[in-house]
């Protein structure tokens, strides 16, 4: 491994580190559950993909490169659908928004799609398989 | 002192700032594990928890060059995906289960004779 390989990677380990210490500051401090995951779904996605970049770049075996570009991608795809599929849950359940919020932008038409008009619970087995579904 | 020797100070240094970041980070989130409040909150921190061990993996992979555990990382991302979404289902059906609970079956906390609400023997 040259210099500047070395240079770079260190360089790319104390960036992912970094993402990945800010999200979890964040997880731990922001005040509800929505901009908690705010900070985590992104900042925690950006900081393990910059670590595996530079695992590519320390590594010389091409299996080993392989592999971490398989694990960027997957993560990459994955991270955002888990985190719709949790804050859509939390959001038709109805977990309460931080006091301080500005907008909440679906008051009361998320729920009623998802319980039927009169909130009555008329489509909530149907509304289970679509998120399956998704 | 040439450059090479500058170099590799430097990437020393840096696993060994980023061992300390990445350890930071795993006491945030456990913290917020244990602080709660809700379940989803719990499930996010589950959910940061499985990044940070994925980043941690490829941190010691370029320590020490023991490159075994990156299969590992590949499979704990695809089980903290799977995690994450079984949660989500269940954290919709439970709250249905709360929204429509004064037509289902009665909690044992509210039949009578028992000696207050479920939750207050769970609070501690």
């Amino acid at each position: 491994m040259t210099a500047v390989f070395q240079i770079l990677v260190g360089l790319l380990i104390l960036c992912g580190s970094a993402f990945a210490a800010v999200a979890a500051l964040g997880v731990l401090r922001l005040p509800d559950l929505y901009s908690r995951m705010h900070a985590a779904s992104k900042a925690g996605a950006v900081g393990s993909s910059i670590m595996l970049i530079a695992l590519m770049l320390a590594t010389d075996q091409p299996s080993e490169v392989l592999r971490a570009i398989g694990a960027i991608i997957f993560f990459l795809l994955t991270a955002p659908i888990s985190a719709h599929l949790l804050a859509r849950a939390a959001y038709l359940v109805g977990y309460p928004m931080w006091k301080g919020s500005v907008l909440d932008e679906m008051p009361d038409t998320a729920r009623k799609k998802h319980y039927g008009p009169d909130l009555q619970g008329a489509k909530v087995s149907q509304s289970a398989t679509d998120l399956g579904a998704t | 002192m040439s450059v090479e020797d500058l170099a590799s100070l430097f990437l020393e240094l840096s696993l060994r700032l980023s061992l300390v970041l990445l350890g930071a980070a795993f006491l945030m989130t456990v913290l917020r594990i244990w602080k709660g409040p809700t379940l989803a909150d719990r499930v996010l921190g589950l959910d940061v928890l499985t990044s940070i061990a994925i980043g941690f993996i490829a941190v010691v992979a370029i320590d020490t060059g023991f490159t075994l555990y990156v299969d590992i990382a590949i499979a704990l991302g695809l089980v903290g995906f799977l995690a994450t979404v079984a949660f989500a289902r269940f954290i919709l059906t439970q709250g249905e289960a709360e929204e429509h609970r004064g037509d289902a079956l009665p909690l044992a906390g509210d039949l009578p004779g028992s000696d207050g609400p479920f939750e207050e023997n769970e609070a501690r």
